[in-house]
């Protein structure tokens, strides 16, 4: 299990994450929303270990990641933008990360899956963007990690490819394994995702699954509900039936500053 | 970190840069030799152009090949290997395959010219180290700069600022010095503030070892006069390595406390 306690991370005067306790579970497809700039990223660096936070904690398997670097043998992450050196060859670029990780996991059949043996001795550089895609998810999947952080995975991606990824994912999840996700794409997160946290200025504004959003929001899509939550608009229920404190939606906000 | 090396190294070998820059050195040779057999005065002038192209092609490269990586060196980074070893790997990739190609550009057309059979042997591998040793250096500065600065602009402005202070401005700055202060015995002064460029000990190193007094300069005969040539060298060369190590450590601690 990866937790976060009380994160916290200022960018000169800019604070970015105030305070984020969470904690996300096996076999989940956790998805992080929130606007440009809500801290989503900066996330997803400290929990790599890429940004040092101010304050507070990140345990993987209860181990804490401070001054650690092994631990990142657990975690597959798929970057959001796929650039590479641009004078290595796919395979060299493969081969690499392998001896980079002491790996001899096989990309045979990720390569296959997604069609790109044609391209394996094509220079990086060379290669369209959808395809360098490909290649990055290639190299996050590769060696059948518990962890896998994916930004933005289904940018460039053509429909057959993107259904491709979406089975990958789901199978992953079938393994076991605990997935963390950032889209934009809301029609992507709500087939996926099994827990939605949003995240707003630095904080988590609510968390839970994307049916139970759209139904307190009463939107027929994910897509609207978020619109929703960011224009300000009340949800519907506020007094009708059902208790709330179960419920997702819950303002996480008082969490703050304890 | 060989890992690391060995994957940027070849990345930039096959680079066009890479073999533009070493191509230079060689045609700049061949038309030396063409114009001059001399091997002494070939090495003289080369050694000129060395010691102002070297450092600033080496700053710009160092400063261009870290923020090309700047998204592969965050891949890196979410792999399980430490921050000290990638930085000093990307780094050492750029050191070698600069002095690679200054070697190959500068050697190979001595070899045709029958460097092994001259006298001047030492004098040419003295250049050819003091070559290395400033790609090593500026490369290093290079590097440094952009790990530090995000914007590029600052980067490229930073490093051509720093080459311009150490290649011209210096210079003229001691210059300055010297003939303000002529009435006063600057010699210990002189050779203080020659180590703080890593230049202007280059030059001093190449011309002790070559002897050619008429080009050496204030700095250079304060060292011969004071440190003799052997001690004036030895002196040389142990500061240039401490070049060497002060951006190589800068380096390994800027990238431990950096935010990516």
């Amino acid at each position: 299990m990866i937790s976060v306690k009380k994160l916290y991370k200022t960018f000169g005067k800019n604070q970015v994450l105030k305070g984020l306790d969470m904690d996300f579970k096996q076999s989940h497809i956790t998805a992080v929303l929130g606007p440009n700039s809500s801290g989503k990223t900066t996330l997803m660096k400290s929990l790599l270990g890429m940004v040092i936070p101010d304050s507070g904690q990140i345990l993987v398997d209860d181990v804490d990641i401070k001054n650690n670097c092994d631990y990142r043998n657990k975690i597959g992450y798929l970057p959001q933008i796929a650039r590479f050196p641009e004078n290595l060859k796919v395979i060299e670029l493969l081969d690499m990360i392998r001896e980079l990780r002491q790996s001899d996991a096989s990309c045979d059949t990720l390569l296959d899956y997604f069609e790109l043996r044609p391209f394996i001795n094509e220079r990086l550089g060379y290669l369209s963007g959808g395809t360098r895609q490909k290649v990055n998810i290639v190299q996050a999947l590769m060696f059948d990690c518990p962890y896998l952080l994916l930004d933005e995975p289904t940018v460039g991606l053509d429909p057959l490819s993107l259904i491709r990824l979406k089975d990958l994912i789901l199978k992953e999840r079938g393994k076991k394994k605990t997935i963390l996700i950032t889209s934009h794409i809301m029609s992507f997160v709500e087939e996926m995702a099994d827990e939605v946290i949003f995240i707003l200025d630095g904080k988590i504004y609510f968390s839970g699954h994307p049916q139970k959003i759209k139904k307190e929001y009463g939107s027929y899509t994910l897509e609207r509900a978020i619109a929703k939550v960011l224009s300000g608009m009340p949800k519907l229920g506020h007094t009708n039936g059902h208790s709330r404190k179960d419920e997702i939606l819950v303002p996480m906000i008082k969490a703050e500053h304890d | 970190m060989i890992r690391i090396l060995k994957y940027s190294f070849f990345d930039l070998m096959r680079s066009r840069w890479t073999l533009v820059y070493c191509a230079f050195y060689a045609l700049l040779t061949l038309a030396l030799f063409t114009l001059n057999a001399d091997i002494s005065k070939v090495i003289i002038t080369l050694m000129n152009v060395i010691l102002t192209l070297v450092p600033l092609i080496a700053l710009i490269f160092g400063v261009i090949f870290y923020y090309n990586s700047r998204e592969f060196i965050e891949l890196l980074l979410s792999q399980p290997i430490r921050r000290s070893e990638i930085f000093i790997g990307q780094y050492l990739g750029v050191a070698l395959s600069l002095s690679l190609s200054l070697l190959i550009g500068v050697g190979v057309p001595f070899l045709f010219y029958g460097i092994f059979m001259s006298e001047e042997i030492f004098n040419y591998l003295t250049l050819l180290l003091v070559g290395v040793i400033l790609s090593m250096i500026f490369a290093g500065i290079g590097f440094l700069i952009a790990l530090k600065f995000q914007n590029k602009i600052k980067g490229f402005g930073l490093a051509i600022f720093i080459w311009l202070f150490l290649a011209v401005i210096y210079d003229g700055i001691l210059l300055l010095l010297l003939a303000i202060f002529s009435d006063y015995p600057l010699e210990k002064l002189a050779i203080s503030v020659s180590m703080f460029n890593p230049i202007d000990l280059s030059r001093i190193l190449i011309l002790l070892k070559l002897d050619v007094s008429a080009l050496m300069g204030y700095t250079g005969a304060v060292f011969q006069k004071f440190l003799g040539s052997t001690m004036g060298m030895t002196i040389a060369i142990g500061v240039l390595f401490i070049w060497v190590l002060i951006p190589l450590l800068s380096i390994r601690q800027l990238s431990l406390k950096k935010d990516f």
